[in-house]
């Protein structure tokens, strides 16, 4: 069994993005769970520097997926917050029971293309994507989760999809969570520069497997009406139709 | 005690000096192509060391060793250095420091001092000191020159002119060093500086440099650089002054070994740097006869005293991390407003003088994580800004609108009635700013991203509406 947490803005903003990783699951076989309790891994308080708050959500986290076996993340961040930061706030607590609890289910939490190319040695699901598409890795994939080309390899294997390499793909987009809103002079400059890798290489999608920067990059494809859209990795691979936008 | 960095004290917060510079295209070009370069040529360098990440973890190591025994190699330095004819003077902050040196060059009533390679004086801000007591200071190291010439503050830690380009420093040398006529080939600008700065050099009879570190074990100063500008000051005047901060000492001389790998090629994408000059004490008949050291606290001990930041102090100052960072990039150093720029610098900066004068600076930074990727110590700089985020809003140093903001979205996320609850408020709530699927104009803090993101509206049903229809259907 395989628990979902969605992440907050996912369910919200980008319900899609759960739906097409059910699906994935699904048709690989595999049975899902969405514990409805869950809500928030807690990472905006906490990088925003409200610790108080991201522990309290910590906390619930660790008690809405007790006993879960597998529990996958279609949000790279969600899941560098919680290896990056649970264990040392468990820590600065004094709790040891919940240190504990943190060491325990770190190891069951899988980004979702972690999940598929690490745990179940898969990397064609099936997907049908008649489209060019660049992928955009996210910070958190490349230097906290150390993702590597596991998303390139899910994308390769995808049936008449064309991956275009996006140049710069190492420099962050700008979006950096309430950074955004905070700097939003820089985060639009860093953004700039982004949108115009997006489309010096002519895709069509721009896909990663964090919805946070594609919300940002989208959001300029968007406003500058460049007719590039955003999809996140996830519901590429779930696509057997190959039409255009949903 | 008063610590002061630089101006930072009367800084304007990082957004608002981010805005004006990022609309400088001039700068941002300049910035951008700088920083290219210097990357490109450090991952190359880098790139073919197969033991970089064993040097990186065993400087590391070295800085947190030293960190935790610091009073004793500090008291050993000034042993060995006062051994080899050196004087130790030890200064609890930025008044404390120029006072010494004002007294020790007035003593010798000199009028004027060259400086090489110290980055710490601009953070007490020596020159003004010295200016104020009636000495003229001499910047010799070439992007220090352009900064003093240009009237200017420095943007980067080790290329303090990274923000000009050629043309721009042209026009400088034209008006300052009054010349004629100037070529506009880099070589013509430098053999312009190497006219200017050897009459100094062989006039001036007092110096204060910098340095990158001090040998507790032989008393040695050792100062890395590319022009030789550096060496002229070691060792050409009579007085040399040195000004360092206390965490850059360093137990050994053996431990050199690793750092000088490690700095040149992250600072400079050098395999080793051109010049290292290292000394100890004075020789008689060779060099400067009179050397004195002023070992500066200025806010030090407060970062020692901080388990969660104390990795700060490990900084070589190679300014990889400013090179790395997208923010950086796009604003250079000025917007930091301190001698402290880019990663480091807002770590450094509000930890070293009090909060409240730079509570924007540990949001400056969208915490991709680049820096700790390229730092030669591992400073895991996110951590740490991060942490220093946590004091600001402990502190209460956060604007109301952002706390209340938090509040709120922490209630909203604190259990799954509450959040469903809110996710359906939002969706009534964004009426107005709607159109076409988008959100737009949006007040408040989210009027920063509306201005030129557009944000999709919130779809008409969450993920947890749909898992549970799903869920009836299937029960059904």
């Amino acid at each position: 069994m395989i628990s979902l947490f969605v992440a907050c803005y996912n369910d919200m903003m980008f319900p899609d993005t759960g739906k097409a990783v059910v699906t994935v699951l699904e048709r690989l076989g595999h049975r899902v769970e969405f514990r409805a309790a869950q809500t928030c891994c807690g990472q905006m308080h906490y990088n925003t520097g409200y610790h108080e708050d991201g522990m309290r959500l910590m906390v619930h986290f660790l008690k809405v997926f007790r006993g879960a076996e597998v529990i996958c993340v279609p949000s790279s961040s969600c899941v560098a917050m919680m290896r990056d930061h649970y264990l040392k706030m468990a820590a600065a607590s004094g709790d040891a029971a919940l240190e504990q609890e943190v060491a325990a289910v770190l190891p069951r939490v899988f980004e979702f293309s972690e999940l598929l190319v690490d745990k179940f040695g898969v990397t064609d699901v099936g997907a049908f994507y008649p489209h060019t598409v660049t992928l955009h890795t996210s910070c958190h994939a490349l230097r906290s989760l150390h993702v590597g080309d596991k998303p390139v390899r899910l994308l390769k294997a995808v049936r008449g999809l064309t991956l275009l390499e996006l140049p710069q793909s190492e420099e962050c987009c700008g979006f950096g969570g309430t950074f955004a809103v905070k700097n939003p002079e820089v985060s639009a400059a860093m953004l700039g520069d982004k949108v115009r890798c997006v489309l010096n290489t002519g895709a069509e999608v721009c896909t990663a497997s964090d919805n946070s920067c594609l919300m940002h990059i989208g959001g300029a494809l968007s406003r500058q009406r460049t007719g590039v859209r955003t999809m996140h990795l996830a519901e590429i691979l779930a696509s057997t139709g190959g039409g255009g936008q949903s | 005690m008063t610590v002061r960095v630089g101006k930072a004290a009367e800084a304007p917060e990082f957004p608002d000096a981010a805005k004006a510079l990022v609309s400088n295209t001039q700068l941002r070009h300049n910035v951008r192509h700088a920083t290219d370069v210097i990357r490109g040529k450090r991952a190359r360098v880098v790139a073919e060391m197969p033991d970089w990440e064993e040097l990186r973890a065993t400087a590391h190591e070295t800085k947190e060793h030293t960190l935790q025994y610091l009073e004793s190699y500090l008291v050993q330095f000034e042993e060995a250095c006062t051994r080899a004819g050196g004087k130790v003077h030890w200064a609890r902050d930025a008044d404390e420091a120029n006072r010494i040196i004002v007294d020790l060059i007035q003593y010798h009533n000199e009028k004027e001092v060259i400086k090489v390679k110290t980055m710490t004086s601009d953070e007490i801000q020596l020159n003004q000191a010295l200016e104020d007591s009636g000495i003229t200071p001499h910047e010799t190291d070439l992007a220090d020159l352009i900064v003093q010439l240009g009237e200017d503050q420095p943007s980067h830690i080790v290329v303090p002119a990274l923000h000009r380009n050629k043309m721009e420093i042209r026009e400088i040398f034209l008006k300052k060093m009054k010349l004629k006529e100037l070529g506009e080939e880099a070589e013509d600008l430098a053999a312009a500086a190497r006219t200017y700065l050897r009459e100094k050099f062989l006039r001036v009879k007092t110096a204060i440099s910098g340095a990158n570190f001090l040998v507790a074990e032989t008393g040695a100063v050792c100062v890395v650089e590319s022009e030789g500008n550096g060496r002229m000051c070691l060792s050409l005047p009579q007085v040399l002054i040195t000004i360092a901060g206390i965490e850059k000492v360093v137990p050994t001389f053996r431990d050199l070994e690793v750092f000088l790998q490690l700095l040149p090629r992250s600072a400079t994408g050098e395999r080793m740097n051109p010049y290292n000059s290292i000394w100890t004490g004075i020789t008689s008949g060779d060099g400067p006869q009179e050397f004195h050291v002023v070992l500066l606290d200025n806010g030090r001990t407060g970062v020692l005293a901080d388990p969660e930041s104390r990795q700060t102090l490990d900084c070589i100052r190679c300014g990889a991390c400013l090179n790395a960072c997208p923010v950086y990039r796009q604003t250079g150093g000025h917007a930091y407003g301190s001698v402290y720029a880019g990663p480091i610098g807002a770590i450094v900066t509000p930890q070293l003088q009090s909060m409240q004068h730079s509570l924007s600076l540990p949001y400056a930074s969208s915490l991709c994580g680049a820096c700790y990727e390229v730092c030669p110590v591992k400073i895991n700089i996110p951590e740490i800004l991060i942490h220093l985020r946590s004091k600001v809003v402990e502190g209460r140093g956060a604007p109301l609108s952002e706390r209340m903001a938090m509040k709120a979205a922490a209630q909203s996320l604190a259990g799954p009635a509450r959040f469903s609850l809110a996710q359906k408020l939002a969706r009534i709530g964004q009426w107005p700013f709607e159109r076409d699927g988008m959100l737009r104009d949006l007040p408040g803090m989210l009027a920063g991203w509306t201005d030129v993101r557009d944000l999709p509206a919130i779809p008409k049903e969450s993920f947890r509406e749909w898992w549970r229809k799903r869920e009836k259907k299937e029960s059904a």
